[in-house]
Protein backbone atom coordinates (compact mmCIF):
# COMPACT_ATOMS: atom_id res chain seq x y z
CA UNK A 1 0.00 0.00 0.00
CA UNK A 2 1.63 3.33 -1.17
CA UNK A 3 0.48 6.66 -0.34
CA UNK A 4 1.25 10.43 -1.67
CA UNK A 5 0.05 13.79 -0.14
CA UNK A 6 -2.08 15.26 -2.37
CA UNK A 7 -2.79 18.55 -0.61
CA UNK A 8 -1.22 19.69 2.42
CA UNK A 9 -2.42 21.88 5.81
CA UNK A 10 -1.66 25.28 3.88
CA UNK A 11 -3.18 23.86 0.26
CA UNK A 12 -6.57 23.04 1.77
CA UNK A 13 -6.30 26.13 4.27
CA UNK A 14 -6.35 28.15 0.80
CA UNK A 15 -8.97 26.30 -1.21
CA UNK A 16 -11.01 26.65 2.05
CA UNK A 17 -10.51 30.39 1.69
CA UNK A 18 -11.29 30.17 -1.80
CA UNK A 19 -14.85 28.43 -1.34
CA UNK A 20 -16.05 30.66 1.05
CA UNK A 21 -15.03 33.53 -1.02
CA UNK A 22 -17.21 31.81 -3.80
CA UNK A 23 -19.85 30.74 -1.66
CA UNK A 24 -20.13 34.46 -0.22
CA UNK A 25 -20.29 35.34 -3.75
CA UNK A 26 -23.45 33.89 -4.45
CA UNK A 27 -24.85 33.83 -1.20
CA UNK A 28 -24.00 37.64 0.58
CA UNK A 29 -25.61 37.83 3.90
CA UNK A 30 -26.56 33.70 4.03
CA UNK A 31 -30.43 34.92 5.05
CA UNK A 32 -32.16 32.13 3.07
CA UNK A 33 -29.00 30.11 2.67
CA UNK A 34 -28.10 26.80 4.94
CA UNK A 35 -25.04 24.77 5.02
CA UNK A 36 -26.09 21.24 5.55
CA UNK A 37 -22.83 18.94 5.88
CA UNK A 38 -22.92 15.16 5.14
CA UNK A 39 -22.39 12.88 7.33
CA UNK A 40 -19.23 11.47 8.72
CA UNK A 41 -17.03 13.30 6.93
CA UNK A 42 -18.66 16.36 5.40
CA UNK A 43 -19.25 18.04 8.39
CA UNK A 44 -15.57 18.89 9.00
CA UNK A 45 -15.52 20.96 5.61
CA UNK A 46 -19.05 22.67 6.75
CA UNK A 47 -17.62 23.41 9.99
CA UNK A 48 -14.45 25.19 8.76
CA UNK A 49 -16.07 27.01 5.74
CA UNK A 50 -18.54 28.47 8.49
CA UNK A 51 -15.26 29.64 10.57
CA UNK A 52 -14.01 31.09 8.03
CA UNK A 53 -16.99 32.95 6.96
CA UNK A 54 -17.48 33.95 10.76
CA UNK A 55 -14.10 34.91 11.30
CA UNK A 56 -12.67 36.99 7.98
CA UNK A 57 -15.91 38.10 6.39
CA UNK A 58 -17.99 38.94 9.59
CA UNK A 59 -20.72 36.25 8.28
CA UNK A 60 -22.62 34.97 11.44
CA UNK A 61 -24.90 33.18 12.85
CA UNK A 62 -25.15 30.76 9.27
CA UNK A 63 -27.94 28.33 9.23
CA UNK A 64 -25.93 24.80 10.29
CA UNK A 65 -27.29 21.64 9.89
CA UNK A 66 -25.70 17.75 9.75
CA UNK A 67 -27.12 15.18 7.76
CA UNK A 68 -26.88 11.37 7.96
CA UNK A 69 -27.93 9.57 4.68
CA UNK A 70 -27.45 5.63 6.52
CA UNK A 71 -31.06 4.97 5.36
CA UNK A 72 -30.99 6.78 2.32
CA UNK A 73 -28.68 4.49 0.88
CA UNK A 74 -28.91 2.73 -2.46
CA UNK A 75 -26.71 0.06 -1.32
CA UNK A 76 -28.58 -0.85 2.08
CA UNK A 77 -27.75 -5.28 2.00
CA UNK A 78 -25.47 -5.19 -0.58
CA UNK A 79 -22.01 -4.95 1.00
CA UNK A 80 -20.44 -7.43 3.18
CA UNK A 81 -20.83 -4.70 5.96
CA UNK A 82 -23.74 -3.39 7.94
CA UNK A 83 -24.66 0.10 7.50
CA UNK A 84 -23.73 2.07 10.62
CA UNK A 85 -25.97 5.01 10.95
CA UNK A 86 -24.90 8.66 12.67
CA UNK A 87 -26.73 11.52 13.80
CA UNK A 88 -28.68 13.86 11.99
CA UNK A 89 -28.75 17.13 13.34
CA UNK A 90 -31.49 19.86 10.93
CA UNK A 91 -33.18 22.13 13.67
CA UNK A 92 -34.89 24.24 11.31
CA UNK A 93 -37.10 23.52 8.18
CA UNK A 94 -35.20 24.01 4.85
CA UNK A 95 -38.84 25.27 2.84
CA UNK A 96 -37.92 27.87 -0.01
CA UNK A 97 -34.64 27.67 1.22
CA UNK A 98 -30.86 27.83 -0.99
CA UNK A 99 -29.26 24.76 0.27
CA UNK A 100 -25.88 24.11 0.19
CA UNK A 101 -24.42 20.39 0.59
CA UNK A 102 -21.30 19.69 1.50
CA UNK A 103 -19.35 16.71 1.29
CA UNK A 104 -15.43 15.95 1.47
CA UNK A 105 -15.14 13.53 -1.34
CA UNK A 106 -17.27 13.54 -4.45
CA UNK A 107 -16.86 10.03 -6.21
CA UNK A 108 -19.33 7.98 -7.90
CA UNK A 109 -22.26 10.58 -7.05
CA UNK A 110 -24.26 7.74 -4.71
CA UNK A 111 -24.22 9.92 -1.65
CA UNK A 112 -25.23 12.91 -2.80
CA UNK A 113 -28.28 10.92 -4.33
CA UNK A 114 -29.11 9.23 -1.38
CA UNK A 115 -28.62 13.33 0.82
CA UNK A 116 -30.73 14.90 -2.26
CA UNK A 117 -33.75 12.13 -0.92
CA UNK A 118 -32.94 12.85 2.45
CA UNK A 119 -33.40 16.02 2.31
CA UNK A 120 -37.28 16.21 0.91
CA UNK A 121 -37.77 14.94 4.65
CA UNK A 122 -37.49 18.44 5.77
CA UNK A 123 -38.98 20.40 3.00
CA UNK A 124 -39.09 21.34 -0.16
CA UNK A 125 -35.97 24.02 -0.83
CA UNK A 126 -35.61 26.71 -2.82
CA UNK A 127 -32.60 25.49 -4.40
CA UNK A 128 -30.28 22.46 -3.78
CA UNK A 129 -26.02 23.63 -4.68
CA UNK A 130 -23.27 20.73 -3.88
CA UNK A 131 -20.01 21.93 -2.58
CA UNK A 132 -17.56 19.28 -1.95
CA UNK A 133 -13.51 19.44 -1.72
CA UNK A 134 -12.16 16.78 -4.13
CA UNK A 135 -14.05 16.28 -7.04
CA UNK A 136 -12.51 12.79 -8.45
CA UNK A 137 -13.08 13.13 -12.20
CA UNK A 138 -14.53 10.21 -14.46
CA UNK A 139 -15.57 8.24 -11.77
CA UNK A 140 -19.55 9.08 -11.67
CA UNK A 141 -21.96 6.66 -12.21
CA UNK A 142 -24.99 9.45 -11.54
CA UNK A 143 -25.28 12.50 -13.68
CA UNK A 144 -24.39 14.90 -10.77
CA UNK A 145 -21.74 17.64 -10.46
CA UNK A 146 -20.79 19.96 -7.97
CA UNK A 147 -20.88 23.61 -7.69
CA UNK A 148 -18.18 24.52 -5.68
CA UNK A 149 -15.16 21.98 -5.69
CA UNK A 150 -12.08 22.45 -4.25
CA UNK A 151 -9.65 20.17 -6.21
CA UNK A 152 -10.26 17.68 -9.18
CA UNK A 153 -8.31 14.31 -8.78
CA UNK A 154 -7.62 12.12 -11.53
CA UNK A 155 -7.75 8.73 -9.15
CA UNK A 156 -8.64 4.99 -10.18
CA UNK A 157 -10.76 2.92 -9.36
CA UNK A 158 -7.70 1.12 -6.70
CA UNK A 159 -7.15 4.30 -5.24
CA UNK A 160 -8.50 5.96 -2.24
CA UNK A 161 -8.94 9.61 -1.51
CA UNK A 162 -8.60 10.26 2.69
CA UNK A 163 -9.20 13.19 3.85
CA UNK A 164 -7.70 13.67 6.98
CA UNK A 165 -8.60 16.98 9.96
CA UNK A 166 -6.98 18.47 12.92
CA UNK A 167 -9.76 17.68 15.03
CA UNK A 168 -9.69 13.84 14.30
CA UNK A 169 -6.36 12.84 12.97
CA UNK A 170 -3.76 15.40 14.43
CA UNK A 171 -2.69 17.53 10.78
CA UNK A 172 -4.98 18.68 7.71
CA UNK A 173 -3.82 16.72 5.05
CA UNK A 174 -4.79 15.41 1.74
CA UNK A 175 -3.65 11.26 0.62
CA UNK A 176 -3.87 9.48 -2.38
CA UNK A 177 -3.57 5.80 -0.96
CA UNK A 178 -2.84 3.22 -3.55
CA UNK A 179 -4.83 0.44 -2.02
CA UNK B 1 -18.33 -1.74 11.67
CA UNK B 2 -21.03 -2.84 14.23
CA UNK B 3 -23.86 -5.36 13.46
CA UNK B 4 -25.86 -7.98 15.83
CA UNK B 5 -24.46 -11.36 16.74
CA UNK B 6 -27.39 -13.28 15.84
CA UNK B 7 -29.75 -13.51 13.06
CA UNK B 8 -32.91 -13.39 14.48
CA UNK B 9 -34.61 -11.54 17.79
CA UNK B 10 -35.99 -14.55 19.91
CA UNK B 11 -35.39 -13.35 23.38
CA UNK B 12 -33.04 -11.05 25.21
CA UNK B 13 -31.48 -13.73 26.32
CA UNK B 14 -29.46 -14.81 22.66
CA UNK B 15 -28.64 -11.46 22.56
CA UNK B 16 -24.86 -9.70 24.28
CA UNK B 17 -24.43 -6.18 25.71
CA UNK B 18 -22.69 -4.99 22.27
CA UNK B 19 -26.19 -5.76 20.65
CA UNK B 20 -28.14 -4.04 23.29
CA UNK B 21 -26.11 -1.07 22.80
CA UNK B 22 -26.36 -1.18 18.94
CA UNK B 23 -29.87 -1.57 19.03
CA UNK B 24 -29.94 1.72 21.42
CA UNK B 25 -27.54 3.79 19.10
CA UNK B 26 -29.53 3.19 16.19
CA UNK B 27 -32.78 3.83 17.65
CA UNK B 28 -31.50 7.07 18.72
CA UNK B 29 -30.90 8.10 14.94
CA UNK B 30 -34.90 6.35 14.65
CA UNK B 31 -36.13 8.57 17.15
CA UNK B 32 -34.81 11.78 14.91
CA UNK B 33 -36.35 10.41 12.00
CA UNK B 34 -39.89 9.33 13.55
CA UNK B 35 -39.49 13.29 14.93
CA UNK B 36 -39.50 14.68 11.46
CA UNK B 37 -42.57 16.24 9.82
CA UNK B 38 -41.93 13.25 6.91
CA UNK B 39 -41.32 10.13 9.42
CA UNK B 40 -40.16 7.61 6.60
CA UNK B 41 -36.72 6.58 5.53
CA UNK B 42 -36.32 3.96 2.28
CA UNK B 43 -34.12 1.48 3.64
CA UNK B 44 -36.23 -1.51 3.69
CA UNK B 45 -37.98 -0.87 -0.02
CA UNK B 46 -37.33 -4.46 -1.01
CA UNK B 47 -37.78 -5.98 1.91
CA UNK B 48 -41.55 -7.61 2.56
CA UNK B 49 -42.52 -8.79 6.65
CA UNK B 50 -44.99 -10.60 7.65
CA UNK B 51 -46.97 -9.94 11.33
CA UNK B 52 -48.24 -13.32 12.52
CA UNK B 53 -50.28 -12.89 15.69
CA UNK B 54 -52.10 -15.99 17.16
CA UNK B 55 -53.12 -13.79 20.05
CA UNK B 56 -54.56 -10.46 20.61
CA UNK B 57 -52.44 -7.54 20.81
CA UNK B 58 -53.35 -3.81 20.13
CA UNK B 59 -50.11 -1.40 20.68
CA UNK B 60 -46.99 -4.78 19.75
CA UNK B 61 -49.31 -5.35 16.54
CA UNK B 62 -49.48 -1.48 15.53
CA UNK B 63 -46.11 -0.60 16.54
CA UNK B 64 -44.29 -3.32 14.55
CA UNK B 65 -46.28 -1.90 11.96
CA UNK B 66 -45.75 1.27 12.07
CA UNK B 67 -42.06 0.99 12.42
CA UNK B 68 -42.06 -1.32 9.43
CA UNK B 69 -43.84 1.34 7.41
CA UNK B 70 -41.74 3.55 8.13
CA UNK B 71 -38.90 1.64 7.54
CA UNK B 72 -40.59 1.76 3.68
CA UNK B 73 -41.17 -2.68 4.14
CA UNK B 74 -44.16 -4.51 2.46
CA UNK B 75 -46.85 -5.08 5.36
CA UNK B 76 -48.56 -8.37 5.25
CA UNK B 77 -50.90 -8.56 8.23
CA UNK B 78 -52.27 -12.22 9.44
CA UNK B 79 -54.37 -13.10 12.58
CA UNK B 80 -55.30 -16.91 13.56
CA UNK B 81 -58.38 -15.79 14.36
CA UNK B 82 -59.48 -15.36 10.06
CA UNK B 83 -56.64 -18.08 8.92
CA UNK B 84 -56.44 -21.52 7.82
CA UNK B 85 -55.44 -22.45 11.50
CA UNK B 86 -58.76 -22.83 12.56
CA UNK B 87 -58.79 -25.45 9.91
CA UNK B 88 -56.04 -27.22 11.31
CA UNK B 89 -52.94 -26.33 9.53
CA UNK B 90 -49.60 -27.02 11.22
CA UNK B 91 -47.14 -23.50 12.40
CA UNK B 92 -44.50 -24.71 9.99
CA UNK B 93 -46.95 -25.44 6.95
CA UNK B 94 -49.04 -22.12 7.42
CA UNK B 95 -45.59 -19.35 7.77
CA UNK B 96 -43.88 -21.84 4.97
CA UNK B 97 -47.05 -21.03 2.78
CA UNK B 98 -46.61 -17.38 3.70
CA UNK B 99 -42.75 -17.31 2.71
CA UNK B 100 -43.46 -19.01 -0.72
CA UNK B 101 -45.08 -15.33 -1.21
CA UNK B 102 -41.43 -14.25 -1.06
CA UNK B 103 -41.47 -12.69 2.72
CA UNK B 104 -38.36 -11.85 4.30
CA UNK B 105 -39.23 -11.39 7.85
CA UNK B 106 -41.81 -12.61 10.16
CA UNK B 107 -43.46 -10.80 12.99
CA UNK B 108 -44.35 -13.51 15.15
CA UNK B 109 -46.70 -13.12 18.37
CA UNK B 110 -48.02 -17.00 19.57
CA UNK B 111 -49.15 -18.10 22.96
CA UNK B 112 -46.61 -21.06 23.25
CA UNK B 113 -43.52 -20.52 24.54
CA UNK B 114 -40.21 -21.59 22.65
CA UNK B 115 -42.46 -20.97 19.36
CA UNK B 116 -40.09 -18.26 17.61
CA UNK B 117 -37.12 -20.60 18.29
CA UNK B 118 -38.96 -23.60 16.65
CA UNK B 119 -40.17 -21.55 13.70
CA UNK B 120 -36.21 -19.87 13.08
CA UNK B 121 -34.81 -23.50 13.23
CA UNK B 122 -37.55 -24.93 10.60
CA UNK B 123 -38.59 -21.84 8.01
CA UNK B 124 -35.81 -19.86 5.84
CA UNK B 125 -36.83 -15.96 7.15
CA UNK B 126 -36.02 -13.70 10.01
CA UNK B 127 -37.96 -14.32 13.07
CA UNK B 128 -38.66 -11.15 15.29
CA UNK B 129 -40.16 -12.40 18.41
CA UNK B 130 -43.52 -10.53 18.99
CA UNK B 131 -43.88 -12.43 22.30
CA UNK B 132 -44.01 -15.42 23.13
CA UNK B 133 -46.58 -17.06 25.90
CA UNK B 134 -45.29 -16.47 29.20
CA UNK B 135 -41.39 -17.03 27.68
CA UNK B 136 -39.75 -13.48 26.29
CA UNK B 137 -41.07 -10.56 24.50
CA UNK B 138 -38.21 -9.13 23.60
CA UNK B 139 -38.92 -5.73 22.16
CA UNK B 140 -40.88 -4.76 25.05
CA UNK B 141 -37.71 -5.41 27.21
CA UNK B 142 -35.85 -3.55 24.80
CA UNK B 143 -38.10 -0.22 24.46
CA UNK B 144 -38.38 -0.48 28.20
CA UNK B 145 -34.59 0.11 29.14
CA UNK B 146 -34.59 2.68 26.12
CA UNK B 147 -36.62 4.79 28.06
CA UNK B 148 -35.07 4.26 31.13
CA UNK B 149 -31.51 5.31 29.42
CA UNK B 150 -33.62 8.30 28.15
CA UNK B 151 -35.09 9.08 31.34
CA UNK B 152 -32.18 8.80 33.97
CA UNK B 153 -29.45 8.65 31.68
CA UNK B 154 -28.05 4.91 32.02
CA UNK B 155 -29.27 1.62 32.75
CA UNK B 156 -26.50 0.45 34.55
CA UNK B 157 -26.40 0.57 38.23
CA UNK B 158 -29.99 1.57 38.96
CA UNK B 159 -32.52 -0.03 40.52
CA UNK B 160 -35.46 -1.33 39.15
CA UNK B 161 -38.52 -3.00 40.37
CA UNK B 162 -40.59 -5.02 38.89
CA UNK B 163 -44.35 -5.67 40.50
CA UNK B 164 -47.52 -7.33 39.96
CA UNK B 165 -47.90 -11.24 37.94
CA UNK B 166 -44.00 -12.24 37.25
CA UNK B 167 -45.74 -15.41 37.15
CA UNK B 168 -46.78 -15.19 33.79
CA UNK B 169 -45.24 -12.26 32.32
CA UNK B 170 -42.93 -12.88 29.27
CA UNK B 171 -42.56 -8.72 29.82
CA UNK B 172 -41.18 -9.23 33.82
CA UNK B 173 -39.01 -12.36 31.64
CA UNK B 174 -37.37 -10.20 29.00
CA UNK B 175 -36.62 -7.19 31.01
CA UNK B 176 -34.77 -9.18 33.92
CA UNK B 177 -32.56 -10.61 30.80
CA UNK B 178 -32.32 -7.35 29.77
CA UNK B 179 -31.45 -4.97 32.90
CA UNK B 180 -29.22 -7.60 34.45
CA UNK B 181 -27.32 -7.89 31.00
CA UNK B 182 -27.32 -3.49 31.32
CA UNK B 183 -25.53 -3.62 34.87
CA UNK B 184 -28.81 -3.07 36.62
CA UNK B 185 -30.49 -4.03 40.09
CA UNK B 186 -33.62 -5.77 39.83
CA UNK B 187 -36.35 -7.28 42.59
CA UNK B 188 -39.89 -8.64 41.41
CA UNK B 189 -42.36 -7.83 44.15
CA UNK B 190 -45.84 -9.33 43.59
CA UNK B 191 -48.06 -12.00 45.76
CA UNK B 192 -46.11 -15.31 46.58
CA UNK B 193 -47.90 -17.16 44.41
CA UNK B 194 -47.35 -14.97 41.23
CA UNK B 195 -43.65 -15.37 42.22
CA UNK B 196 -42.05 -18.14 40.47
CA UNK B 197 -40.17 -20.47 43.03
CA UNK B 198 -36.38 -20.04 41.24
CA UNK B 199 -36.64 -16.54 40.03
CA UNK B 200 -33.94 -15.86 42.17
CA UNK B 201 -31.35 -17.65 40.02
CA UNK B 202 -31.68 -15.17 37.56
CA UNK B 203 -29.98 -12.93 40.10
CA UNK B 204 -32.83 -11.23 41.26
CA UNK B 205 -34.64 -10.54 44.61
CA UNK B 206 -38.07 -10.99 45.58
CA UNK B 207 -39.69 -8.43 47.83
CA UNK B 208 -43.31 -8.89 49.02
CA UNK B 209 -43.76 -5.33 50.54
CA UNK B 210 -44.61 -2.88 47.70
CA UNK B 211 -43.95 -0.17 49.96
CA UNK B 212 -40.26 -1.17 50.24
CA UNK B 213 -39.71 -2.07 47.26
CA UNK B 214 -40.87 1.29 45.78
CA UNK B 215 -38.54 3.02 48.51
CA UNK B 216 -35.79 0.96 47.30
CA UNK B 217 -35.74 1.66 43.70
CA UNK B 218 -35.14 4.40 40.72
CA UNK B 219 -37.89 2.55 38.35
CA UNK B 220 -41.01 0.98 39.20
CA UNK B 221 -42.72 -1.66 36.23
CA UNK B 222 -45.46 -2.43 36.76
CA UNK B 223 -47.58 -5.26 35.18
CA UNK B 224 -51.00 -6.00 34.49
CA UNK B 225 -52.66 -8.98 35.98
CA UNK B 226 -53.16 -11.79 33.33
CA UNK B 227 -56.20 -12.74 34.36
CA UNK B 228 -56.44 -14.73 30.52
CA UNK B 229 -53.77 -16.85 31.77
CA UNK B 230 -55.01 -17.34 35.37
CA UNK B 231 -56.27 -20.62 35.48
CA UNK B 232 -56.55 -21.10 39.59
CA UNK B 233 -57.37 -18.32 41.78
CA UNK B 234 -53.62 -16.81 42.80
CA UNK B 235 -54.74 -14.02 45.23
CA UNK B 236 -58.40 -13.53 46.88
CA UNK B 237 -59.97 -10.86 45.37
CA UNK B 238 -58.80 -8.02 43.00
CA UNK B 239 -59.42 -5.85 45.56
CA UNK B 240 -57.21 -6.88 48.02
CA UNK B 241 -54.45 -7.53 45.23
CA UNK B 242 -54.95 -3.72 44.81
CA UNK B 243 -54.49 -3.27 48.19
CA UNK B 244 -51.46 -4.92 48.93
CA UNK B 245 -49.84 -4.34 45.19
CA UNK B 246 -51.63 -1.12 43.39
CA UNK B 247 -49.72 1.83 43.69
CA UNK B 248 -51.49 4.73 43.97
CA UNK B 249 -50.73 9.02 44.55
CA UNK B 250 -50.60 8.96 48.23
CA UNK B 251 -47.80 5.60 48.13
CA UNK B 252 -46.10 7.74 46.12
CA UNK B 253 -46.29 10.94 48.15
CA UNK B 254 -44.74 8.89 50.97
CA UNK B 255 -41.47 8.16 49.49
CA UNK B 256 -38.59 10.30 49.91
CA UNK B 257 -37.56 10.38 46.83
CA UNK B 258 -39.21 10.52 43.12
CA UNK B 259 -39.79 7.43 41.60
CA UNK B 260 -40.34 6.37 37.52
CA UNK B 261 -43.73 4.60 36.87
CA UNK B 262 -43.28 2.45 33.70
CA UNK B 263 -46.20 0.21 32.37
CA UNK B 264 -46.11 -1.84 28.81
CA UNK B 265 -50.09 -1.56 28.54
CA UNK B 266 -52.49 -2.44 28.95
CA UNK B 267 -53.46 -0.55 31.99
CA UNK B 268 -55.96 -1.99 34.48
CA UNK B 269 -56.80 1.69 36.09
CA UNK B 270 -57.16 1.19 39.07
CA UNK B 271 -56.10 -2.26 39.93
CA UNK B 272 -52.14 -2.10 39.34
CA UNK B 273 -51.96 1.58 38.64
CA UNK B 274 -54.00 4.32 39.59
CA UNK B 275 -55.06 7.09 37.06
CA UNK B 276 -53.87 9.55 38.86
CA UNK B 277 -50.13 8.07 39.03
CA UNK B 278 -50.64 6.71 35.04
CA UNK B 279 -50.79 10.44 34.48
CA UNK B 280 -48.69 11.96 36.38
CA UNK B 281 -45.45 13.48 35.31
CA UNK B 282 -43.21 10.65 36.80
CA UNK B 283 -44.92 8.50 34.62
CA UNK B 284 -43.25 7.53 31.18
CA UNK B 285 -45.87 5.12 29.87
CA UNK B 286 -46.49 7.26 27.04
CA UNK B 287 -42.93 7.76 25.86
CA UNK B 288 -42.52 3.99 26.36
CA UNK B 289 -45.02 3.45 23.32
CA UNK B 290 -43.27 6.04 21.09
CA UNK B 291 -39.62 4.68 21.63
CA UNK B 292 -41.33 1.24 20.81
CA UNK B 293 -41.35 2.67 17.35
CA UNK B 294 -37.73 3.65 17.45
CA UNK B 295 -36.67 0.60 18.76
CA UNK B 296 -38.66 -2.27 16.59
CA UNK B 297 -37.38 0.30 13.75
CA UNK B 298 -34.10 -0.66 15.23
CA UNK B 299 -34.47 -4.57 15.31
CA UNK B 300 -35.96 -4.79 11.55
CA UNK B 301 -33.09 -2.78 10.01
CA UNK B 302 -30.53 -4.08 11.65
CA UNK B 303 -32.15 -7.85 11.43
CA UNK B 304 -32.31 -7.20 8.15
CA UNK B 305 -29.34 -5.92 7.24
CA UNK B 306 -28.01 -9.56 7.75
CA UNK B 307 -30.64 -10.26 4.97
CA UNK B 308 -28.41 -11.21 1.63
CA UNK B 309 -29.88 -10.64 -1.41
Amino acid sequence: MSQKVLLSSEEINIILHRLACQLLENHIDFKDTVLIGIQPRGIHVANRLCQILAAEYGVKDIQQGVLDITFFRDDFRRGDKPLEATKTSINFLIEDKKVVLIDDVLYTGRSINAALTALQSFGRPAEVELLCLIDRRFSRHLPIQPNYRGRQVDAIQQEKVKVMWKENDGEDKILLINR
Amino acid sequence: MAELSVNHLLGIKYLNEADIQLIFETADNFKEVINRSIKKVPSLRDITIANIFFENSTRTKLSFELAEKRLSADVINFSAGQSSVKKGETLIDTVNNILSMKVDMVVMRHPNPGAGIFLAKHVKAAIVNAGDGAHEHPTQALLDSYSIREKLGDVAGKNVVIVGDILHSRVALSNIFALKLQGAHVKVCGPKTLVPKYITSLGVEVETNLKKALQWCDVANMLRIQNERLDISYFPTTREYTQQFGVNKKLLDGLDKEIVIMHPGPINRGVEITSDVADSKQSIILNQVENGVAIRMAVIYLLAGKIKQ
